[in-house]
């Protein structure tokens, strides 16, 4: 009846997923074929997967997605470089600084400028903030699809919180576009320091509230132990970063391999597990939101006042004052914005430990206002790839805990 | 029955009538209160003081909202699912006793609706009546999710029903009675026992359910929340993974219906836990006394005093539900949910045995007399 219902259906599975008929297989035809997505609570954004189950076990799945794509990669060879800043907020939207922070040390490498010490700081602080904000986010909602819908709502109000330090900085919460070329947007507030130290003390104690609501759980340990397992293997064959290859005990992270901004001049662990299953994914990015309310506290204190600009007249952005004042400030402000700065020609690729993984911006450039290609390595491309293995034989609803676990941020999947 | 008979049965019914249909709203609003204040937030609080009208204004948007049946769907079984899941659910309160009885002239009132000799039995025949309603409404939805929501929901009340109803062979051992009026009132004497051991008459505490059977208790509280499909078993409708379940298709009305008839069950269940394990309409140790000083100062006569007393008991039977009703949300909103074949390991592989252990050991005391 099913089958029936399925041939008779419109869309059509890619080859190799047509329901098969075993002889010897009793129950052959009582596989049904479910399409879960795109607008399904669990498929967090647009996602697609199809799936054969067997009673509720998962037997073959196969997975679709850019239902969301934009053509970033495109636009960034049509935009400026100082254009691009906005459209890098909407890649992985619950940690866009990280995104900003990473386009500029692109281009500023393309470039050649060196941004001083403060930006330096502020940047870091943004990564870590928003690394924070997307573990929350990720555990939470994971939490969520496994039923558990208070620990989503602790770790949430935390994150509301950070967006107001973040609407400090920039003046906006979720769309930042906090970095420019060689710069930042604005300062940091005065006493941002002093309210950063304060939230990273109460988000302490949230967290530390949240391990012991779910990480002792009998039945989240049932959910979760075993469940959705990627082994280390797995994780260098479908290229897995960030904490969804440490949970595997592939012990890697940007941060500290090949430290960029001053990740040498802060201490902090780089947790590893060693399962690769869904509750080693949460438990490291538990315990990777601690490291990170270390550093976001060690920034507070080594951060010091000064310029957040690099005197390079080429990606400065005059000051107001400058451009309503005097015909030449008037004159670069009309150039900067219409026509943008020339970049020589050359080619280069940042790589930074976003929250989810390697995020990495590749530049070539032919000279001119415009990049010849931007090339974009979201680390949700190499996850999603890997969930019908991860699922392959589990039940239906572990694969919305292993969704939730890798954390698939469908903006910059599909990009 | 004379005409004397059928106005107290009538009068009895309505009120039954009247306090389950408040029920459910006043649980909604609980619900939506209570999570709010577990997860620190506001919840719903603009209409009426701290939004207790909420539930008003939703009753209001269901009945007014457009009643669509989808064209995929079977009409007929999908419009009769939700009505043979609310039915049941109103019948069953129907023999937990509320208070104990009254003297009025030559007649003895109890305060049940009908106190019918196989009592537990018909509770559970007409509860698992209410899986009809939901198998129907995964059938006819004609829909992959609900189809899953549905089977799974049969399959966990079977097997969850098994534990229930052997876990509840216990109280009946040691009361030695299926009637619900009969096993309330026997709560009321004192425990003289724990186990082997004789207990000094200043330790003696009320004969409640929880005391002779802590254990049945206990998998009768898990079994119900199976039964009742809440959180941590509320897999028919785990709205991650297979949306919204058995009532995926449904909408205005209809929806509120399956909605009511979880309210209504989750209160059935908690009338009968506190019926059958913290002694149903028994006056909390205290109350007894309180009781008896309010007779006192009044200078009540008889019949008033007999009237106060039903309101005491009446009271004290309201607030042992309503704490197993703010437990079924408080558990909700704390715990995550079970995988499927994990909830029928935990039904077959360890509340069945523990059960069926309970009643060996129950007949072991009954059998020295130790209960």
């Amino acid at each position: 009846m099913m089958n029936e219902d399925f041939k008779r259906s419109s869309f059509s599975l890619p080859p190799g997923y047509a329901v098969e008929h075993d002889p010897d297989d009793l129950w052959g035809d009582s596989r049904v074929i479910v399409n879960i997505g795109p607008t399904h609570p669990a498929m967090h954004g647009a996602l697609r997967m199809i799936a054969q189950l067997n009673g509720e076990t998962i037997e073959k799945s196969y997975c679709e997605f850019g239902f969301t794509h934009r053509a970033k990669e495109k636009l960034g060879e049509n935009r400026t470089y100082h254009n691009y800043i906005v459209y890098t907020d909407r890649l992985n939207y619950c940690s866009a600084l990280i995104n900003n922070v990473a386009y500029a040390m692109a281009v500023e490498r393309l470039m050649g400028i060196e941004v001083p010490e403060r930006c330096v700081w502020l940047r870091m602080i943004c990564c870590e903030l928003s690394r924070i904000m997307d573990h929350l986010i990720c555990i939470g909602i994971n939490a969520v699809d496994l039923g558990a819908f208070s620990f989503f709502l602790y770790g949430f109000h935390q994150r509301e919180e950070a967006y107001t330090l973040i609407e400090k900085l920039c003046g906006a919460r979720l769309t930042t576009s906090y970095t420019r070329i060689g710069g930042l947007m604005a300062d940091a507030p005065d006493g941002f320091e002093r309210e950063l130290k304060a939230w990273v003390g109460r988000t302490r104690k949230v967290v530390q509230e949240m391990d012991e609501l779910l990480t002792g759980n009998k039945i989240w340990h049932l959910r979760t132990v075993g469940v959705g397992v990627f082994n280390k293997e797995n994780c260098f064959e479908y290229s897995y970063s960030g904490p969804n290859a440490r949970a595997a005990g592939v012990d890697m992270d940007l941060r500290r391999d090949q430290p960029y901004l001053f990740y040498k001049n802060v201490e902090f662990d780089v947790p590893i597990c060693q399962n690769g299953d869904v509750f080693d994914r949460y438990m490291v990015r538990l315990l990777e939101i601690q490291q990170s309310l270390n550093i976001l506290s060690q920034c507070a204190d080594k951060m010091k006042k000064g310029p957040i600009w690099a005197e390079d007249k080429r990606v400065r952005i005059p000051d107001k004052d400058v451009v309503y004042n005097t015909m030449e400030g008037m004159i670069h402000h009309f150039k900067f914005f219409m026509k943008g700065f020339e970049v020589p020609p050359g080619e280069a690729y940042t790589q930074v430990e976003a929250a989810n993984g390697e995020l990495g911006f590749y530049i070539v450039s032919k000279g001119g206002s415009h990049a010849h290609r931007m090339r974009i390595r979201g680390p949700s491309v190499w996850h999603y790839q890997g969930l019908s293995k991860m699922v392959e034989g589990e039940k239906i609803q572990d694969m919305v805990a292993a969704l939730g676990s890798i954390n698939v941020i469908a903006g910059e999947l599909d990009r | 029955m004379d005409t004397f008979d059928w106005i107290v049965t009538g009068a009895k019914a309505a009120f039954l009538v009247v306090i389950l249909l408040h029920v459910v709203p006043i649980m909604a609003w609980v619900e939506r209160r209570g999570s709010a204040l577990i997860q620190n937030r506001l919840g719903p609080n603009r209409v009426g003081p701290l939004g207790i009208f909420q539930s008003l204004a939703d009753a209001v948007k269901f009945i007014f909202k457009e009643d669509p049946v989808p064209g995929h769907v079977e009409p007929f079984y999908y419009v009769l699912a939700p009505l043979v899941s609310l039915v049941p659910a109103f019948m069953t309160f129907g023999v937990i006793p509320f208070a104990s009885s009254i003297q009025l002239g030559d007649r003895m009132i109890h305060f049940q609706v009908a106190d019918l000799n196989v009592g537990l039995l018909y509770v559970f025949s007409i509860a698992s009546l209410g899986v009809y309603g939901i198998i129907m409404a995964g059938w006819a939805s004609n829909n992959k999710y609900s189809m899953l929501g549905s089977l799974r929901s049969s399959s966990q009340m079977i097997s969850y029903e098994i534990s229930m109803g052997l876990s509840v062979i216990g109280i009946v051992m040691v009361f030695s009675s299926v009637k619900l009026g009969d096993i309330a009132t026997q709560q009321g004497e004192l425990l003289t026992h724990f186990g082997p051991l004789l207990l000094p008459e200043a330790l003696q505490f009320p004969r409640w359910g929880v005391f002779v059977q802590p254990v049945g208790f206990l998998i009768f509280l898990v079994s119900v929340f199976a039964e009742t499909n809440r959180l941590p078993f509320d897999l028919p409708e785990g709205e991650s993974e297979i949306i919204a379940g058995y009532h995926l298709e449904y909408g205005s009305m209809k929806f509120a219906m399956f909605m009511m008839a979880e309210y209504l069950n989750m209160f059935t269940a908690s009338g009968l836990l506190a019926t059958l394990y913290l002694g149903g309409w028994q006056l909390f140790p205290g109350m007894g006394y309180v009781l008896h000083e309010v007779q006192a100062y009044f200078q009540m006569s008889a019949l008033a005093g007999d009237w106060t007393r039903i309101v005491f008991e009446v009271v004290s039977f309201g607030i042992k539900v309503g704490f197993f009703m703010w437990f079924f949300v408080w558990v909700r909103w704390t715990l995550p949910r079970f995988r499927y074949d994990q909830l029928m390991d935990l039904g077959w592989k360890v509340m069945l045995p523990l059960s069926l252990a309970n009643i060996l050991i129950t007949s072991v005391f009954i059998f020295f007399g130790w209960v």
